[in-house]
């Protein structure tokens, strides 16, 4: 079953194009990372998904138009979009009772259940809390929402590498089931990795890589090239080379590994240095342009 | 695809089986809410309550001389005397709830923007609508039922607070008491409120609302802008058409006369006229555009 459907999704802010027409699905079950620049759409694909812009072109979440029933699809969606939006104010006691209070899905036991593993006390605002405190305490809030989509928007942003590892451990072991889905962006890229079940790279308001896990690993392989095979590997054509202490590093789409060890030293290709090959080779291209 | 297609409105009508939070009670949350963020909402009414009871108490000093003085007065004009305190009281806490009113709606959909919390806000089911509704409940609701509590409950300590000087001085209870008529002062302070403060200043606050949806920046001066309008209109025009209005909104109608005491402009206003007047209708209805708009803006205007 689709959880996001879209189809042409296309948002304009005066003269920039943010999304350039977007197509886009997204099934149950999935953990999506959507990989990007600063200023490439990914937020804005997001608001759209979470019906907090309008836009143009056609798209369904969880079977509805985000923008016209965007009251009724909150149910059921839930959102995280960056670390600093808790009110201020708040006490921890005040943002449970008020959530318990609005949202249908919301289980107090379970949210009570996630602070008690912090040393968040119940009578302190907000304001008192550590950043990463109030990370924790957002995520206690969500997780302990049934909802079916859950989309993160740079949740562990100014986070230290603790916080940031215990915020995936913990979604990853007691949030995420195979009913939910979980949108999630960041700059941290090689954290996420292990995390998600399908990557997307968003790049001037365009999707221009998709991909599950599974193909990622088992399509693209990077070689640390030795010095004498260096131009029979730059005819095999690999989609990007760099150089690392004097040695080439290539990558390679859809090679046996066989061919590629007699190269030099094979090892799967992290999302990170795609990401680099991919959206860099673009950026340089469109430079040179 | 049609499968799916059943399988989503299924499992989404099982869901709404579930989850069924009335409206009303979203609405009690978010009314909550403003209250735990805004607690000058309250605080400021009792402070104010507070001062002016301590002062209360020391002026009660002075009583047993103007008892003595108000002997040879006639009834009416002693009944004027001793009320006169109670009177002030009441006006001025529905001074103070009206500037925290003032300021209450200015900050109410422009503080959420400023420190992104409308993310938060929005994440959770409970629609623009029910927020601003909740948010202009303050003004229009909350706010002239405190001011009327916090205010009879001020009247019966004054009240309590004379008894100490009369017995002491054996004038006794009876002297001031009887001409003080509470229940009449506070029948006329809570009609006051309602008809004036809540209906008939309602597109006040939701002017002021909108523009706390609208402003990007310094609320204060989109809240005071139609002043300028009224200025531009003197100097192009030479006419006072839309300063008038103003002045008639915020003085009241002609039969509620402005700035007098409050009571005694109750003595003016006939239940039956201001309902009927077309004046209060036509605010109504400027005060439901308002806030129409104020629900569009908030659904569009991103965190500042």
């Amino acid at each position: 079953m689709a959880y996001i459907e879209a189809h042409g999704l296309r948002k304009v802010f005066g003269k920039t194009i943010a999304l350039d027409g977007i197509d886009l699905r997204v099934e149950e079950g999935r953990i999506l990372g959507l990989i990007g620049p600063n200023g490439a759409g990914k937020t804005t694909a997001l608001n759209a998904i979470l019906g907090l812009t309008p836009y143009q072109g056609e798209l369904k979440v969880l079977g509805r138009n985000p923008w016209t029933e965007r009251n009724q699809l909150m149910c059921d969606i839930c959102f995280v979009s960056d670390v600093a939006v808790l009110p201020r104010w708040i006490r921890v006691s005040q943002a449970i009772d008020y959530v318990a209070g609005v949202h249908p899905r919301f289980d107090r036991a379970k949210a009570e259940g996630f602070l008690a593993r912090t040393s968040i006390n119940r009578a302190s605002r907000v304001r008192q809390l550590s950043k990463g405190m109030v990370a924790q305490l957002h995520l206690a809030l969500v997780m302990a929402i049934d909802a079916k989509l859950l989309v993160l928007d740079e949740p562990t942003l100014g986070l230290d590498i603790l916080y940031r590892k215990q915020f995936y451990d913990s979604l990853l072991n007691d949030y995420f089931d195979r009913s939910r889905t979980i949108i999630l962006t960041t700059h941290q890229v090689e954290e996420i990795e292990h995390v998600l079940t399908d990557v997307m790279f968003i790049h001037r308001g365009r999707i221009v890589f998709n991909r599950s896990m599974e193909e990622v690993e088992s399509r693209y392989f990077e070689v640390s090239v030795r010095p004498e095979q260096v131009a029979a590997a730059r005819a095999l054509k690999p989609i990007h080379e760099r150089e690392v202490l004097g040695r080439s590093i290539m990558l390679f789409d859809h090679l046996d590994h066989p061919q590629l060890a007699a190269l030099g030293e094979v090892r799967t290709a992290g999302i990170a240095d795609l990401f680099v090959a991919i959206i860099g080779s673009q950026a340089v291209a469109q430079g040179a342009r | 695809m049609n499968i799916q297609a059943n399988t989503i409105q299924e499992s989404s009508q099982q869901s709404q089986a579930i989850a069924v939070i009335p409206a009303s009670r979203r609405l009690y949350w978010s009314v909550r809410r403003e209250l735990w963020e805004n607690r000058s909402i309250y605080m400021a009414p009792l402070a104010v309550a507070a001062l002016f009871l301590a002062g209360f108490f020391i002026s009660t000093g002075h009583l047993p001389s103007q008892v003595r003085a108000a002997a040879a007065l006639s009834a009416a004009q002693q009944q004027e005397l001793f009320e006169q305190p109670y009177n002030f009281a009441a006006l001025l806490l529905m001074g103070t709830t009206g500037i925290v009113a003032f300021f209450y709606c200015l900050d109410a959909l422009y503080g959420e923007r400023r420190d992104r919390s409308i993310l938060f806000w929005k994440s959770l089911p409970v629609s623009d609508l029910t927020t601003v509704l909740a948010k202009a409940s303050i003004p229009l609701l909350i706010l002239p039922l405190l001011t009327f509590a916090i205010t009879v409950v001020t009247f019966w300590i004054m009240l309590l607070l004379t008894a100490p000087v009369l017995l002491a001085t054996g004038l006794g209870v009876a002297t001031v008491w009887p001409h003080v008529g509470l229940w009449q002062i506070s029948q006329g302070l809570l009609f006051h409120l309602l008809t004036v403060h809540a209906l008939w200043y309602a597109p006040f606050y939701c002017w002021w609302l909108l523009v706390s949806a609208w402003a990007k920046r310094t609320p204060f001066l989109w809240a005071v802008s139609p002043l300028a309008i009224a200025v531009v209109e003197k100097v192009a025009f030479n006419t006072t058409h839309f300063a008038g209005i103003l002045i008639h909104r915020f003085g009241g109608e002609d039969y509620n006369a402005p700035f007098p005491m409050p009571m005694d402009q109750m003595a003016h206003l006939h239940p039956l006229m201001f309902l009927t007047s077309s004046g209060l209708w036509s605010g109504l209805a400027v005060s439901a555009l308002f806030l129409a708009v104020a629900v569009r803006l908030r659904r569009y205007r991103d965190p500042i």
